[in-house]
C-alpha cells in the first residue's frame, strides 16, 4: 500500500475539487439556470439564491412559450422524441451491420478489405458540410429529405465507422484458436460468431454502440439541413428559443437538462462498459 | 492395419498458389488408426500448418486428405470429427475448467453420468481435479495447458491433434505425463498427430516421427529408424543429442585399405574386408562423400586418429567431450566421468558399422554402417 503525508493529500484534495469544478460547474450552472426565470438569470451580478420556478418545465412540456412578444408554440418533446427515435434506430442499424462487418475485417482475409475499411472510416474525416450539399440535392430527387429513414440513412456516416473500427479492434484482440477450438468442439462459424465472438467483444460493442449513441444524438447541421420542424431533433429544435423578444435562457437551459438527461443515465448506467470497452486489450486469451 | 488418416500431395501457400509463399510442399503421409504420430520439425518448418490443414483452420492449396474413410479436405472443421489442443490453449474465459472441458460432450447430448465419469477420468490423469471449478484466467499458464489437453483427449473424435501440448509444463511433470498420456490415448484406442520440437517428448509418445524441414517431410519412421537409418542429412544432424557428428570425406582403395580423406590431412582408414561389397563399390564409385557418426559411436582408443580436447561437460549421468578432429569439431559421449583436460591429445576411433554416407550434394542417404539406404 502506498502511503500519503497528509500534506500530500491535501494538494491531492485541492487538485481534484478543482478538477470537478472545471468540469461540473456548467452543469451545474445549467440545472440551476432552468430553475429560474429569464429575470433572475440576467441579473448583474448573478447569484445562487433564488426563488425556484418550474415554468420552463411546464412551457416546455405543454408546448407553450410565453415571451413578452406573445405566445408561440413550440414542439419540444415531439424534438426529443425524434432524437430518441433517430438515435436508437441509427445506432441499432449501425450495430446490426457493422458488427457483421467488424468480425468479417478482423478475421477474414479478402482483396480489398483493407482499402474498404478505411474508406468508411474516411467518412469522418470530411467535414459534413462538404457532402451537405449533394446529398441535400439527391434526397430531394430521391424523395428522403425530410424522412426517418433519410436521416437514419445519413446518420450511418456518424456511427458505422465508428462502430466498425471499435469493434474490429475488439474482434482481433480475442484470439482466433478460441473460436477454432469451439468450432472444432462441433459448432459452424455462425454459432461460434454469436456464442464465442460477440459476448467476448461485449464490453467493446457496448463502448461503440454508446459512443454512437451520443455522437448521433449530438447532431446538428445533417438534421438542421435535411429534416423540417417535425422530424427535427433537440439540437436543432433548441433554436426555438431564440425568438423575437430574446434569447429564452431558461427555457434553453430546461431543453439541455431534459435533452441531455438519456445519454447522461445512459452513460452512467454503461460506464463501466465504455472504461473497459475504450481500453483496449482489455480481453485477455 | 486399417488407416485413419491420409494426406496425399498436400500442399500449402500463404498468398496465392503457385506465387504466395510455400509453407508446405507435397507432403504424402499415411496413419493407422491407434497410432501416435509426432510431427518434429524448427519453427516454421510447416508442422503447425500441417496440423491445421488435417483441423480444417487452414485451407488446403492442392492434395487430398481422407480422415476415417472420407475426403475431408472442402469440409469445415465441425464436419470432421477432430479435437484439437491449442499451444496456446484457447480456453473458453468465461467458464470454468470443468465447463471447458465438458463442453464438447455436453455439446454432443452424452447421458451426464458418463460426461462427470470421462471429465473425472481425464483430469485425475493429468492432475488437475483441483481446479476444475476455477476459471481459465485464474489458474497458471501450466495448468491451462492440462486443461485445454483435457478438453481435447476426453473427447470421442477420429482423430486427436494436439500441438505443442507440453511445452509449458516442468520437466518432471512431462515426463510422468508422457507415460501417462500414451498409456490413455492407446488404452482408448484414439489416433493422435503430436506436433512437437522436443525430440525427447516424440521418441517417448510417438509410434512413429515424421520429421519435417522447408515445408518438405524429410523422413516418416518409427523412432529407432529415425535414429538408426536417417533418410538424409538433415534428419541425421536434427535427431539426435548432442546431433551426429559430420564430415566430408574422399574415399581411395589401396593394398586393400579402404581410407576415408577427411579435409584438415586426417584419414580414416579401414581393412577394406570390413565393408560389404555393396557398399564398398557404392564408395569407390562416388569418390567424394559426407560421413556421419553419432557422438555416442566414436570411442576413445589407444591408438586411432588424432584429436585434441576442447572442451568437457560432466553432465551428471554422462560426458560430453568435444575435441579438434580434421579440422573440425567432433564430440563423443561417454557414459563416465572422463578425465580428460582442456588441450589434452586423445585417440579416437569410428567403426564401419556405425557410419552413416552422404551424398554430398543432395544430403541424401547412401549407407548405414555395412548396408546400402533403401
Amino acid at each position: 500500500m502506498e502511503t500519503h503525508s497528509p500534506l500530500e493529500r491535501l494538494l491531492r484534495g485541492i487538485a481534484l475539487t478543482l478538477v470537478c469544478l472545471f468540469f461540473m460547474f456548467p452543469i451545474v450552472w445549467i440545472v440551476l439556470m432552468s430553475f429560474q426565470t429569464n429575470e433572475t438569470i440576467l441579473r448583474v451580478p448573478p447569484s445562487v439564491v433564488f426563488m425556484p420556478t418550474l415554468e420552463n418545465y411546464t412551457a416546455l412540456i405543454t408546448g407553450r412559450l410565453e415571451t413578452a412578444a406573445g405566445t408561440l408554440n413550440i414542439d419540444f418533446m415531439g424534438n426529443l422524441w425524434n432524437s430518441l427515435f433517430l438515435s436508437t434506430t441509427s445506432v441499432a442499424i449501425g450495430l446490426l451491420l457493422g458488427v457483421p462487418a467488424a468480425y468479417a475485417f478482423a478475421r477474414l482475409k479478402f482483396r480489398g478489405s483493407e482499402d474498404i475499411a478505411f474508406t468508411l472510416l474516411s467518412f469522418r474525416f470530411a467535414p459534413p458540410l462538404l457532402v451537405l450539399l449533394p446529398l441535400t440535392i439527391y434526397f430531394q430527387q430521391l424523395g428522403l429529405a425530410n424522412t426517418y429513414g433519410g436521416l437514419i440513412w445519413v446518420y450511418q456516416l456518424i456511427v458505422l465507422p465508428l462502430i466498425l473500427w471499435i469493434v474490429r479492434g475488439y474482434f482481433e484482440d480475442i484470439p482466433a484458436d478460441i473460436e477454432y477450438a469451439y468450432r472444432i468442439a462441433g459448432h459452424d462459424f455462425w454459432s461460434t460468431f454469436r456464442r464465442i465472438a460477440l459476448p467476448l467483444a461485449g464490453p467493446g460493442i457496448a463502448a461503440a454502440g454508446l459512443l454512437s449513441f451520443i455522437f448521433a444524438w449530438n447532431n446538428f447541421v445533417f438534421a438542421l439541413v435535411l429534416a423540417s420542424a417535425d422530424k427535427q431533433p433537440v439540437t436543432v429544435g433548441a433554436l426555438a428559443f431564440v425568438t423575437a423578444s430574446g434569447i429564452q435562457y431558461g427555457q434553453v437551459a430546461a431543453g439541455i437538462v431534459l435533452s441531455i438527461a438519456p445519454t447522461f443515465a445512459l452513460a452512467l448506467y454503461a460506464q463501466r462498459y465504455l472504461v473497459e470497452g475504450l481500453s483496449l486489450g482489455a480481453v485477455k486469451g | 492395419m486399417s488407416l485413419q488418416l491420409s494426406l496425399k500431395s498436400v500442399d500449402k501457400f500463404y498468398g496465392p498458389v503457385g506465387k504466395g509463399v510455400h509453407a508446405v510442399k507435397s507432403i504424402s503421409m499415411d496413419v493407422p488408426r491407434g497410432d501416435i504420430i509426432a510431427l518434429l520439425g524448427s519453427s516454421g518448418c510447416g508442422k503447425t500448418s500441417t496440423l491445421r490443414m488435417i483441423a480444417g483452420f487452414e485451407t488446403v492449396s492442392r492434395g487430398t486428405i481422407e480422415l476415417a474413410g472420407k475426403q475431408v479436405q472442402t469440409l469445415p472443421p465441425v464436419r470432421r470429427n477432430v479435437a484439437m489442443a491449442f499451444e496456446g490453449y484457447s480456453l473458453y474465459p468465461t467458464v470454468t475448467v470443468r465447463d471447458n472441458i465438458a463442453f464438447a460432450l455436453k455439446a454432443s447430448r452424452l447421458a451426464e453420468a458418463e460426461v462427470a465419469r470421462r471429465v473425472a477420468h481425464v483430469t485425475e490423469m493429468l492432475e488437475i481435479t483441483d481446479i476444475l471449478d476455477r476459471f481459465p484466467s485464474s489458474i497458471s499458464g501450466g495448468q491451462q495447458q492440462r486443461a485445454s489437453l483435457a478438453r481435447a483427449l476426453v473427447r470421442d473424435a477420429d482423430l486427436h491433434l494436439l500441438d505443442e501440448p507440453m511445452g509449458q509444463l516442468e520437466p518432471q511433470l512431462r515426463t510422468l505425463l508422457r507415460g501417462r498420456i500414451k498409456h490413455y490415448v492407446k488404452e482408448r484406442g484414439l489416433t493422435a498427430i503430436l506436433v512437437t520440437h522436443d525430440q525427447t517428448e516424440a521418441n517417448a509418445l510417438a509410434d512413429r516421427i515424421a520429421v519435417m524441414e522447408g515445408g518438405v517431410l524429410q523422413q516418416y519412421g518409427s523412432p529407432a529408424e529415425i535414429k538408426e537409418r536417417p533418410a538424409n542429412l538433415f534428419t541425421g544432424t536434427f535427431v539426435g543429442e548432442p546431433p551426429m557428428n559430420v564430415f566430408p570425406a574422399s574415399v581411395s582403395v589401396a593394398a586393400g585399405r579402404l581410407t576415408f580423406d577427411l579435409t584438415g590431412g586426417l584419414d580414416l582408414r579401414y581393412d577394406e574386408a570390413a565393408f560389404d561389397p555393396r557398399v564398398r563399390k557404392m564408395l569407390l564409385d562416388r569418390k567424394q562423400v559426407v560421413i556421419g557418426v553419432r557422438p555416442y559411436a566414436v570411442h576413445r582408443v589407444e591408438t586411432g586418429a588424432a584429436a585434441r580436447v576442447v572442451a568437457n561437460q560432466w553432465l551428471g549421468d554422462q560426458s560430453h567431450i568435444a575435441a579438434s578432429f580434421a579440422g573440425k569439431t567432433i564430440v563423443l559421449v561417454e557414459h563416465d566421468r572422463a578425465p580428460l583436460s582442456e588441450g589434452e591429445p586423445i585417440r579416437v576411433e569410428i567403426r564401419p558399422q556405425d557410419l552413416h554416407v552422404f551424398d554430398p550434394t543432395t544430403g541424401l542417404a547412401l549407407s548405414h554402417g555395412n548396408e546400402l539406404a533403401a
